[in-house]
């Protein structure tokens, strides 16, 4: 069985459900996840759901496991020699680690965009054309191209040199190419590793603006290091932090609002306003 | 609290609280002096008071001004966050509480030279226990004594009791001799600057509440 996790059927968006978020309320989930890079336990035993359509923000100190946690919940993990996963990453009922699940097909499901903007050396329309064009799609490329780049913001820009290298393009609009790449194969999560720490103020204000559209359409997972960029663009915050043996682990996950303004718990207040001990 | 990571930060929040309790502490002296200058109808007090009062709102304004630097440049969070929010209500509820000195500082000058229709006796203890009110909520917002915070509104009963006295003398001196109206009436100004500063203390204890615990709350002022 190549594809093992299908879309939710109406029933199922509008049901309850068995699955603790196959009723759309949750885009994935985490159940007692941990990750190991050989003995070293990485991540310890991360519960978090992340609501559908929201942009939820990871944030916390370096090696926190961040990353990793992003990583995770698209088995780009998988691509590191002696990384291991226990526990559960749910999506849409179904446990993206099983056996039978063909891990390129979650990639497709759940889009990366990461911290330097990666463009393939190819024209600005190939680099949108193919992820859909390998992924066997049939339909009319140029509209499709057209539609994805106006979806991140960059059509404007680009319509009149679709056909020059990608790589002539500013940083910033390299970085929303990228993100017309991720969306342009129609996934239902986007996943984004720090995605405008390169990038200019105004280029980061673009970027971030775009992912507020995005979000109506998409769920997005980011992972910043900018307390104000969370603070500005997430709906929900996950704070994450490293215990004793250096495992990252969550310490809270809840409304942005309520995070930045009184948080739960005093280690997420001493990181976020700059305190220690 | 831990220590703060950005020391130049954790001195500018040190020194909002030093600001603050400052322009307290000026605000204070002013409605005890005017309460004092009412008695003894000291003109000169009074004038000096509505001039200083400009020296009150130049301080809060300063404040106001350090508040909004400090969002802009250090983007707080948290109580950080909650702490400045608070300073820019508290520096608010204070200079006000100075509007009602200068407001005393007038009725002394309507008033005059000549002798009250009463000796004061609940007016000044309603100052003592408004100022007292005050010092004990700049002494809790320093602490951030959440216990304290809760406890100093339940005296604004004792200013209320102390207002409807008098409230009470003065109407039956008008009912017994109708031309004392405007003399009367003076004195129950300055009564009642004296009542809705003791309800400003409240105010600022509420915003020693949100800046501990983050949570919005309003004393029943009945």
């Amino acid at each position: 069985m190549t594809i093992a996790i299908e879309r939710p059927t109406q029933a199922q968006i509008g049901s309850s459900g068995a699955s603790a978020n196959g009723n759309g309320r949750y885009a994935i989930e985490a159940d007692a996840m941990s990750v190991f890079y050989g003995d070293f336990c990485a991540v310890r035993e991360v519960r978090m759901k992340v609501p559908t359509n929201k942009i939820t923000a990871i944030i916390g100190p370096s090696g926190c496991g961040k990353s990793t946690v992003l990583r995770c919940f698209n088995r780009m993990n998988d691509l590191i020699a002696g990384a291991r996963i226990e526990g559960e990453v749910l999506f849409q009922g179904h446990n993206i680690y099983d056996a039978e699940v063909d891990p390129v097909e979650v990639r497709r499901r759940i889009g990366m965009v990461f911290q330097k903007a990666n463009p393939f050396p190819k024209s600005i329309y190939e680099n949108v054309a193919w992820g859909t064009r390998i992924n066997g799609f049939r339909g009319d490329m140029d509209e499709m191209v057209e539609r994805a780049l106006r979806s991140a913001a960059l059509w404007e820009e680009v319509k009149d040199k679709l056909q020059q290298s990608a790589l002539g393009l500013s940083g910033g609009q390299q970085q929303r190419l990228c993100i017309a790449r991720a969306i342009a194969v129609e996934p239902e999560i986007i996943l984004m590793d720090e995605p405008a720490s390169a990038l200019d103020p105004i280029a980061t204000l673009r970027i971030e603006d775009l992912m507020k559209e995005l979000s109506e359409k998409y769920t997005i997972i980011v992972v910043t290091h900018n307390m104000q960029q969370a603070a500005r663009i997430s709906d929900f915050t996950a704070f994450f932090s490293v215990d004793d043996n250096r495992s990252g682990h969550l310490i809270e996950f809840d409304d942005t609002e309520k995070v930045f303004t009184n948080p739960g718990q005093k280690s997420t207040e001493d990181y976020i306003t700059g305190r220690f001990g | 609290m831990g220590q703060l990571l950005r020391t130049s930060f954790a001195r500018e929040l040190e020194t909002l609280q030093t600001d603050t309790l400052m322009l307290g502490s000026m605000v204070t002296q002013a409605l005890r002096e005017s309460v004092d200058a009412l008695r003894r109808r000291d003109m000169e007090t009074a004038r000096r008071l509505i001039s200083e009062d400009q020296v009150i709102n130049k301080k809060r304004f300063e404040i106001e001004a350090d508040c909004l630097r400090l969002i802009a440049t250090q983007q707080p969070m948290a109580r950080d966050l909650r702490l400045i929010a608070a300073v820019l209500e508290i520096s608010t509820e204070l200079e006000r509480i100075g509007d009602y000195a200068k407001g005393i500082g007038r009725i002394i000058l309507l008033i005059g030279p000549e002798a009250l229709i009463k000796p004061l006796v609940d007016i000044p203890r309603m100052c003592e226990i408004a100022t007292d009110m005050l010092n004990q909520a700049l002494d809790a917002f320093i602490k951030q004594d959440l216990e304290a915070a809760h406890a100093i509104p339940l005296r604004d009963d004792e200013v209320d009791a102390l207002y409807n006295q008098v409230h009470r003398d003065l109407i039956a001196m008008i009912l017994e001799d109708p031309t004392l109206i405007d003399r009367t009436n003076y004195l129950l100004w300055a009564a009642h600057n004296l009542e809705r500063a003791a309800d400003r203390v409240t105010n600022i204890c509420e915003r020693i509440i949100f800046t501990v615990t983050g949570e919005f709350m309003e004393f029943d002022m009945n």
